[in-house]
């Protein structure tokens, strides 16, 4: 049967080259499930050995596209990394492909076309928020890649806004008053 | 182990162990709030779960109030993570319904700043069903918002809501009506922020209070609009269909869909449409073949795999979403190509000779980088291909065959055999082919999937047999796994002396007593015993004798035994018939099922286990009963099926009988009936299977006992049977009613439910027969479409289905024996002969056909397929229940055109009672 849910990605997953995790997000739909899907990864040993078995078979690129322990997954290498969605088997191979597609390209905006560890974890404000724009917990929220990366607030310096208030000034007289009056005392 | 990559990388900064970030969560306090450090403080919180790390309840309540103190701070980019942090604390977090209120000041409308989707999408993580109430302005508003991500993130809010408040989202129809139809933000704001950089431009959102959102050029919000209706409608058949059609606009135009993600879970509707509602399937159809020609892949494929699964299409249906899908195989992305090839693989099974089309295609894909997609290349080759193509695939095969891994090898193997059953002709290649890739290197697994294609090959290939055997001898010779050796040593002795030259493969038999261990010394001694007891040579008798002789000075006990054992019996006709020859065994599945039965029941130790009650089988049924189908099989099945459908093989006589012996155990009335002696083996329909009720009954004998189990469905939707029960009123004596477990309540959702009739047998030893009269008797009440409660009132009705008989068929089963031995044996015991004229049957295979299923006794022999058109013999065999004993019974049938079938029924049990019994089935 097939699924008549928007219920399409079963996880996301990051490995490096190695097959250690770099990010990994199993979804399940917070309020219960509509349909019972195939079978949940819930606890990290299951995922772990998932992950490993799974890194074994992809780790050579360009495969794409694979079915794995009773889940469809697309993936994707880049430099040292590789990306993975997981959906249950009967989604349609395209679709999730679309998501992942999605997902990568805005990381790619994200991270100025350097999708590799170093930068990913140096930058992991992005890509958590980029994934969050993509999958809202199993649900592909957005397809263009365009429009996640765009949604995605990036950090400002704190130093730029300094405010000035009654507040602030206040505090910063006594402060004053505080120096000068120790240093006095010293002096004295 | 993620502690382990922080030395590699030296990015410490990302990878502080909980304790570490739990502590710097002083952070949150500190005035004025960082939001900078406080940002990359929650991004670790919420990458510390995503490595697999667990909060305990009172660590996560604990971040999670901490984290609330930065709604004081307005700085966007920080508000952001603050909301992907509550989204993920929110699932171990406690109390976390208390800040509904700061969200909520976050999704006021006309606040256009970026995060207000994140604030929808943070809060239906918190909320409950209580709060619905009070939030639905705001979420109405929102879904109708000209923003694409706030309507998204509302109606994918909304989603996730439904399970836990049903009716308060139910009534936002219209406003997911209007997701569906609005013009994407796309196309308002396209010319507005077209200016370069303004993705990634986040210099421009200084002033946060103007957030622009980018043009969305996706319609995504189509998609989550749609699941949500669909959602809400899904128990309203027309309310879908009408949704499909209207959207799904006439055939050929676009229609109002633009997201192709959208126009995919239409086509899910379609074809769902279409299994329920026959009337709705051309019009569905045509919709189908229209998005064939949809300008993206993702639709085109939705499409042609729809139709590929539909239930009867005719071939000339497939030749469009064939070929759509025939030119995906030449693309360059392996996704398409994956897709295609798993829906033409499975479409093979069904309907070879439309994917026969694609073969040039595919064998290109054979080499394909990607192994899966090379793996459903060659099983839905091996399924399409004609008997001339046969030899260059093969050619093709053996060429990478070395390269692959061994469990790729298993599946190449498997198909191959399934190739050998179908072209015979093609064996000699084949074989060869088989015996090269037996002396390659490999492991068990695909060692044994070799050895179990030859075996194939020498069960139904006559031409091959000598051929294969004589390759096994030559593999045993150096065989590093035990079980294939037994194996094969068994089937020698089975095979062995039935070919001409019997001779040459005891030398490789004796070879193994010599130089193996001594499980597979045991298996050659068995195997040689049965070439002394079946091979009608003086000379190999005296031989096969000299060479049991020297195993007799063995050093494992179980060689010396056997040995022993058939020493004694090879000479001995009769007793070479029963312990070399014999061809029956028990019914595996029965004789587990009565053992179980015993172990469980205290009083039964009294007496020493009954083992003639078990029915026994001819190897043949066993192996058919055993046999798995090949993985070829499994492998190629629809995944969807073999998700969620039940095993490709329907469940054994005996495997569904433990497994209604286990759902009559659940039943407490029953605990004091002891064990079901025979239920019958399928359910009998009691009506037709597409009226309002769909009943099926399924009767249980026990000693004392009759027990009717009703199988009742419910198709009526928007109706509730309530206090369903099942009056039986008996036409004969011998059967009282004890007393009828009904059916609370019956809906569609909850059918098939179970209604159980108890009757006891007044005199157990007497078979009582009979029929009955049956009708249903239930409370008939309407369900509120909206609310889903059934009314206050409903009406009482009955509902007529067909008699239930119970004859002489529930109380024997079929029970495989040696007919002229037992014939003769039984020939001083209880016996009787009577002749009956059936007009009514026009051929002698039909009278056959109804004696079997009138007995349920086992024909021997082959007799149920009557070879002459006008004598025929038939032999049945049976074991009663309940200790009734075995019964055998012959009929001799003559038919000519006028008078019909006569036949003459002659039967020999071990018991009148039973001969009786056998007898009166036929008079009625």
């Amino acid at each position: 049967m097939a699924n008549l849910s928007l219920y399409c990605v079963s996880a996301t997953l990051i490995l490096d080259t190695d097959g250690n995790r770099i990010l990994a997000k199993y979804y399940k739909p917070p309020h219960g499930s509509p349909a019972n899907s195939t079978r949940t990864l819930h606890n990290l040993k299951e995922q772990r050995a998932f992950e490993k078995g799974l890194f074994d078979k992809t780790k050579k690129a360009g495969g794409d596209v694979i079915l794995y322990d009773t889940y469809l997954v697309t993936y994707r290498h880049s430099l040292d990394l590789i990306f993975y969605f997981l959906a249950p088997p009967s989604e349609n191979e395209l679709m999730v492909s679309a998501g992942l597609q999605a997902f990568f390209d805005a990381t790619q905006l994200l991270l100025r076309h350097s999708v590799e560890k170093r930068t990913m974890l140096e930058n992991l404000d992005l890509v958590l928020l980029g994934l969050d724009e993509t999958v809202d917990d199993g649900i592909i929220l957005e397809t263009d890649p365009a429009t996640i990366a765009g949604r995605v607030s990036r950090p400002k310096a704190d130093t730029t806004d300094i405010v000035l208030n009654e507040q602030t000034l206040l505090y910063a007289y006594n402060r004053v008053k505080e120096g000068v009056q120790q240093r006095i005392s010293a002096a004295l | 182990m993620s502690f382990k990559k922080d030395e590699e990388t030296g990015l410490g900064a990302y990878y502080n162990n909980k304790t570490t970030v739990l502590q710097e969560a002083r952070v949150f306090n500190e005035s004025p709030i960082s939001p900078r450090k406080c940002r990359a403080l929650l991004t670790r919180i919420v990458y510390l779960l995503y490595l697999g790390e667990t909060l305990g309840t009172q660590e996560a309540t604990t971040l999670f109030f901490s984290t609330t103190k930065l709604f004081q701070h307005k700085d966007a980019a920080l508000r952001q993570m603050l909301y992907l942090a509550i989204k993920e604390l929110s699932g171990v977090a406690e109390d976390v319904i208390m800040v509904t209120s700061s969200i909520m000041k976050d999704m006021q409308p006309n606040s256009e700043v970026i995060y207000r989707p994140n604030a929808i999408r943070a809060l239906c993580r918190i909320t409950d069903a209580s709060m619905m109430q009070g939030l639905e302005r705001f979420f109405k508003t929102a879904i109708v918002d000209r923003n694409a991500s706030i309507s998204s993130a509302a109606l994918v809010s909304s989603y996730h809501l439904y399970p836990a408040a049903k009716d308060v989202i139910k009534r936002w129809v219209n406003e997911a009506q209007e997701a569906i139809n609005a013009k994407t933000s796309g196309s308002l704001f396209g010319v507005s922020s077209g200016s370069g950089g303004g993705f990634l431009g986040y210099g421009n959102q200084q002033q946060q209070d103007k957030f622009q959102p980018p043009p969305s050029t996706s319609y995504i919000t189509q998609y989550h609009a749609l699941g949500l209706l669909y959602y809400i409608r899904q128990q309203d058949r027309m309310a879908i269909t009408r949704m499909v059609q209207q959207l799904g606009g006439k055939p050929g135009s676009s229609g109002t869909l633009k997201s192709p993600l959208a126009i995919c879970m239409l086509i899910r509707y379609a074809s769902k449409i279409m299994e329920e509602d026959p009337n709705m399937q051309r019009q569905m159809f045509e919709l189908l073949e229209g998005w064939l020609r949809h300008k993206s892949d993702m639709v085109n494929y939705e499409a042609a795999r729809a139709i590929c699964e539909m239930r009867n299409v005719a071939p000339q249906q497939l030749t469009r979403p064939v070929s759509v899908l025939q030119v995906f195989l030449s693309s360059s992305k392996p996704t398409l190509k994956f897709a295609a090839i798993r829906t033409l693989s499975s479409l093979a099974l069904t309907h070879p000779a439309s994917v026969a089309t694609c073969n040039v295609d595919m064998e290109n894909l054979i080499t394909d980088s990607n192994r899966s997609i090379a793996t459903y290349a060659i099983t839905t080759l091996l399924k399409t291909g004609n008997e001339a193509s046969v030899d260059r695939l093969m050619k093709q095969i053996s060429g990478f065959m070395t390269e692959i891994s061994d469990e790729f090898k298993v599946i190449v193997v498997d198909a191959i055999r399934s190739l050998c059953l179908k072209f015979p002709a093609k064996q000699a290649s084949m074989l060869s082919f088989l015996s090269g890739v037996l002396r390659d290197e490999g492991g068990y697994d695909f060692k044994r999937a070799v050895v179990e294609a030859i075996f194939d090959m020498i069960k139904f290939i006559q031409d091959c047999k000598e051929t294969a055997l004589a390759h096994l001898c030559e593999f045993i010779e150096d065989c590093e796994f035990t079980k294939l050796s037994v194996r094969i040593l068994h089937l020698l002795g089975i095979e062995g002396p039935k070919t001409p030259q019997p001779t040459k493969y005891i030398r490789y038999i004796y070879n193994r007593v010599v130089l193996e261990n001594a499980i597979v010394r045991a298996a050659a001694v068995s195997s040689l015993a049965k070439f002394g007891a079946l091979v009608n040579d003086l000379a190999v008798k005296k031989s096969i004798g000299v060479l049991l002789r020297r195993c007799l000075d063995d050093v494992d006990d179980e060689v010396r035994d056997r040995a022993a054992l058939y020493l004694h019996t090879i000479d001995d006709a009769p007793l070479a018939e029963t312990y070399v020859k014999d061809d029956t065994v028990f019914s595996l599945g029965a004789l587990e099922t009565q053992l179980v039965a015993y172990v469980n029941d205290p009083d039964a130790s009294d007496e020493p286990f009954d083992v003639s009650s078990i029915p026994t089988v001819s190897r043949e049924q066993a192996f058919q009963e055993t046999a798995r189908p090949s993985s070829l099989d499994t492998i190629a099945q629809p995944a969807a099926r073999a998700a969620a459908g039940p095993a490709p093989v329907g469940p054994t006589a005996a495997q569904t009988k433990s497994a209604y012996a286990e759902q009559l155990a659940a039943v407490p009335e029953f605990a004091e009936y002891g064990t079901v002696l025979n239920s019958s083996s399928k359910p009998q329909a009691l009506t037709e299977s597409e009226t309002e009720y769909v009943v099926t009954v399924v009767k249980h004998i026990f000693k004392e006992y009759v027990v009717f189990q009703f199988n009742v469905s419910n198709t009526l939707p928007d109706t509730v049977l309530e206090q369903v029960s099942a009056l039986m009123i008996p036409n004969s004596e011998g059967l009282t009613e004890n007393f009828i477990i009904p059916i609370p309540a019956l809906t569609p959702a909850t059918s098939p439910g179970t209604i159980y009739v108890s009757f006891s047998r007044d005199s157990p030893e007497e078979y009582a027969l009979g029929s009955f009269q049956t009708s249903l008797k239930y409370v008939s009440k309407e369900v509120d479409p909206t609310t889903g409660e059934p009314e206050e009132e409903g009406y009482e009705d009955d509902y007529q289905v067909e008699e239930v008989e119970v004859g002489a068929a529930d109380y024997i089963v079929p029970n495989y024996v040696n007919f002229s031995q037992e014939w003769e044996r039984l020939g001083h015991g209880a016996t009787a002969t009577e002749t009956f004229s059936l007009s009514a049957l026009d051929s002698l295979k039909a009278a056959c056909d109804s004696l079997i299923e009138v007995l349920n006794m086992e024909p021997l022999g082959g007799t149920e397929i009557p070879t002459s058109n006008s004598v025929h013999a038939l032999t049945l065999s049976g074991l009663v229940t309940g200790g009734g004993g075995k019964v055998l019974a012959r009929s001799r049938m003559t038919y000519s055109a006028g008078q019909g079938v006569t036949l003459e029924l002659s039967v020999r049990a071990e018991k009148e009672a039973a001969c009786q019994l056998v007898i009166s089935a036929i008079g009625d």
